[in-house]
């Protein structure tokens, strides 16, 4: 039963994704309303996600449904843009407007002069992509994120090198879980770039406490990582590198193992590539120059290499900031080569082959899906004027992102066409998703007209919006969890005042645009196909709760590509150009990218720029996860703000009295590109030469008068120091948000950001 | 002999966390004053961070989720037989709730454990 009553609330089971918990987890909940009213959520110890447990966010969804400042009404403004002035206006009045001055664009300059830009990649980015292509733009994207550097590198580099994502098993596709006879539990988890304090269950689909369910279960944990968090501080075995230097830790990691034959040589003989090819490549490298590199000693690069090889089976974990390293793809493909090169794909309990279960996306978003919807032919028409497509092979082949750098660079100069509009769904640009925040704030200031729709008033929607729109937060939406394990419905059971679902607003105003890419008479009727393939209409997802693949189906580990389940033309083997898994990938050959993993340096570094480095000896790492918050989300939910009041830079206690800093003291941080206050936070828990930054921080409770600075964000947004335009050869990756080079010193009496 | 004798003598509850997992999430804290009805900067259980320097130079961090003058064990919800609510959303699933005797048996074979008897 999704729905019952128990003394006196009406509960009702769903799953959780969206602004509200925030997050990519697929927790199920038991949400209690009482007059209409959301005022309790439990964990569903029924749903085999997290059986009852849960996440701070969910548990403070009643702070989120009912603040008192959430967007309740659309409106419109009343003064210039960034006056903090704005009148309520009807849904009709919001999209009349929206309909006559996008039409206008669209006739002036062409449809493609108009961007799409969401932020997180949750459901909202269903429906913004759908309203962008029903209006006629290619230009869809991760709005400020360089690099489009969040998943999708991960993605870009498993599906080219064997043709799809994995994940770390954590017997996630099975009812029973752990109980299930056919899981193994990992004898090594290689937890690498991540942090399961911060994200929980929020970063990559699955629960960070995965792991400790599987360490209870005997799993030992090598940990890759230049900051000693909890992993660190449990871990068997801990790497402390220095930031954006995985790929070349991952490679001296393959020599050791092949050059000490510690490979699986049966899954390497069988299911992959150019292998001697890689061979050459490692030949070529000494373990002492990595370690100069990587400031991980060379016995400890072999001990890891040696007890990752030797356990049957081993799982990788890895993190975002991978995604941040300068040539993403290819240090992810010297990770992924650690999996084949030990025959830990799609294995019991090593990294298994995920895709969405039984193929259900609510919309698609890869090309050969989006091909599947709308044709060849339109996919082409498409990519004539995606931005990217034409400079990056991965844009066009792969993921129909515009790029978010081009985007910025082409909002600026007007080349090759003129950019004239931004729809902003849920993406808080300025104070969390871009990089240089200041070179988005003027370029899109400059543009004719701006949406912004989401559920709270943000920095963002007080700089640049025209219109605003209230969005519907969970527990106020119809939607559906569909790139994780299990296959969750979301549904709508209360409302705050006028605020609308995404879909709902972008499917109103997809048939005013454009009436022939709607063919469904409601959005209702649109979930009912998309789920179909699954076996299931709307409703009875509801109604099951959730839906996991049953064994056999190629949704389903194991050792899918020993079975012709992975292949389009039903033959064994992977979804690649070889049929294999690719050590020297022919993907990237074609492109014209390195067809084998390797290290690039940063930017800035000690190597790539020692001059700077002397001026700058710090490096930051921003983009820190903290369990509480979700990027720019919940600092107004008093609960978990408590919890995480300031805006921190965490520094080691040498570095703080070497320049007179003590903890609690406001620092400035200042890069090649730009500045930014945080309040010290002073631990042993950070590298003597690295800052930790969270991001995504600005102060609700400023309240906004028109000054310019809204909530604060030019204070305190640490991505000033982040530039834009470096991003990846491959056009995905290297967001710089780990590596840039700073200084820092105490800010002067008086000079400290209040929150008056 | 008085009638309620044995309820006199119904063992004194308590709470065991295992503190080798716990990973200082939050979420008893924020279950808790959901439960309860609890404002920010009031709470049945208050979480704990230290950090200590491990032999080897390294550091170890261990959280303890502390029980504060306003836990009552989710009375409320232990006498409709679920658990305490701090209990039932740990993430780590390392916070444990039973009769004081048999959680210290639990200690008896394991390191790392530490017992609360908020009443």
């Amino acid at each position: 039963m999704h729905e019952y009553e128990e003394d006196g609330y009406q509960v009702y089971k769903m799953g959780l994704w969206s602004p509200g918990p925030g997050c990519h987890g697929g927790c199920g909940a038991e949400v209690y309303l009482k007059d209409g009213k959301v005022v309790k959520v439990e964990g569903d110890e029924d749903h085999p996600y997290h059986q009852g447990r849960l996440c701070p966010r969910a548990l403070a969804l009643r702070q989120y449904i009912h603040h008192p400042d959430r967007l309740k009404y659309p409106m419109k403004r009343a003064g210039e843009r960034g006056s903090g002035k704005w009148e309520r206006i009807s849904w009709d009045e919001a999209l009349d407007t929206c309909e006559q001055k996008m039409r206008d664009i669209r006739e002036k300059y062409g449809a493609e002069s108009m961007v799409f830009g969401q932020g997180t990649g949750r459901d909202s980015g269903g429906p913004i992509i759908f309203l962008a292509y029903a209006y006629g733009s290619p230009n869809w994207t991760l709005f400020g994120l360089s690099g489009i550097a969040c998943f999708t590198p991960r993605l870009a580099a498993c599906t080219m090198v064997m043709g799809d994502m994995t994940f770390p098993d954590a017997a996630q596709f099975f009812p029973a879980r752990y109980d299930d006879p056919d899981w193994k539990c990992p004898e090594v988890i290689l937890s690498w770039a991540r942090n399961l304090q911060g994200s929980q269950c929020a970063d990559h689909y699955f629960s960070g406490h995965y792991v400790i369910d599987m360490m209870k279960r005997g799993a030992k944990l090598i940990v890759v990582d230049p900051y000693n968090g909890w992993e660190a501080s449990r871990a068997d075995l801990w790497l402390r590198l220095r930031p954006g230097t995985d790929g070349a830790l991952a490679m001296g990691m393959i020599k050791v193992i092949i050059e000490e034959g510690l490979y699986d040589q049966d899954f390497v003989e069988k299911w992959t590539f150019g292998f001697d090819k890689l061979k050459d490549e490692v030949a070529t490298q000494s373990l002492d120059e990595i370690a100069q590199i990587t400031w991980v000693p060379v016995e400890k690069i072999v001990e890891a290499a040696r007890m990752y090889a030797a356990a049957k089976p081993a799982q990788m974990r890895f993190g975002q900031p991978l995604d941040s390293n300068a040539e993403a793809v290819a240090s992810i493909h010297a990770l992924a080569s650690l999996w084949a090169l030990t025959g830990n794909i799609d294995n019991p309990g090593g990294n298994v082959i995920s895709r969405p279960v039984k193929g259900v996306t609510v919309y698609p978003y890869s090309t050969v899906e989006v091909i599947q919807l709308y044709g060849q032919e339109f996919v082409d028409k498409m990519n004539e004027k995606r931005i990217g497509a034409d400079k990056y092979p991965l844009v066009k082949n792969f993921r129909s992102w515009a790029m978010s750098d081009d985007v910025l660079e082409q909002m600026e100069t007007g080349k090759p066409y003129p950019i004239k509009g931004l729809w902003c769904q849920t993406n808080n640009f300025l104070a969390g998703t871009a990089q240089d925040p200041r070179r988005h704030y003027e370029a899109v200031r400059k543009l004719d007209f701006n949406v912004v729709v989401d559920t709270f008033m943000t920095p963002t929607a007080q700089a640049i919006a025209d219109i605003v729109q209230p969005a519907g937060a969970i527990t106020e939406k119809d939607s559906a969890f569909t790139t994780g394990i299990p296959l969750n419905p979301i549904y709508k059971v209360a409302e705050t005042e006028e605020a609308r679902m995404d879909w709902e607003i972008n499917f109103e105003l997809a048939k005013r645009l454009n009436p022939q890419a709607v063919p469904w008479p409601n959005v209702r009727a649109l979930f009912d196909q998309r789920l179909s393939v699954a076996g299931h209409s709307f409703d009875s997802l509801v109604e099951a709760g959730w839906a996991l693949a049953p064994k056999g189906d190629p949704t389903c580990p194991y050792n899918r590509h020993e079975k012709g389940l992975l292949r389009p033309d039903g033959q064994p083997g992977f979804r690649t150009p070889s049929g294999k898994f690719e050590f020297y990938s022919q993907k990237f050959e074609e492109y014209g990218l390195n067809p084998l993993p390797h290290h690039v340096e940063p930017l800035e570094s000690e190597i790539s720029t020692p001059e700077i480095h002397k001026e700058y000896p710090l490096i930051l790492c921003t983009g820190r996860r903290v369990g509480v918050m979700f990027h720019s989300e919940h600092r107004m939910i008093p609960w978990l703000r408590e919890i995480n009041p300031d805006p921190p830079v965490e520094i080691h206690p040498d570095t703080a009295a070497k320049y007179g800093i003590k903890d609690g003291d406001w620092v400035l941080l200042e890069g090649t590109y730009g500045k930014a206050k945080r309040k010290a936070k002073v631990t042993p828990l950070t590298h003597p030469e690295v800052v930790v930054a969270q991001h995504g921080w600005w102060i609700p409770e400023a309240r906004y008068e028109g000054d310019g600075n809204p909530y604060k964000v030019w204070d305190i947004n640490i991505n000033q120091l982040i530039p834009m335009g470096h991003n990846s050869k491959s056009g995905f990756g290297g967001a710089l948000t780990k590596t840039m080079l700073c200084r820092i010193s105490k800010v002067k009496e008086g000079e400290e950001v209040s929150y008056a | 002999m008085p009638r309620d004798f044995a309820s006199k003598r119904s063992p004194r509850k308590g709470l065991l966390i295992d503190y080798d997992y716990c990973t200082g999430c939050h979420s008893c804290e924020v279950a808790c004053k959901q439960e309860h009805d609890y404002p920010a900067g009031k709470g049945g259980i208050h979480l704990s961070e230290i950090i200590t320097e491990k032999p080897d130079g390294t550091y170890r961090i261990d959280y303890i989720p502390f029980t504060t003058m306003y836990c009552d064990l989710c009375a409320g919800r232990t006498a409709n037989g679920l658990q305490p609510a701090c209990v039932k959303h740990c993430q780590a699933a390392t916070m444990f709730y039973g009769d004081v005797a048999d959680l210290a048996k639990i200690m008896e074979d394991k390191p790392h454990h530490v017992l609360l008897t908020p009443r």
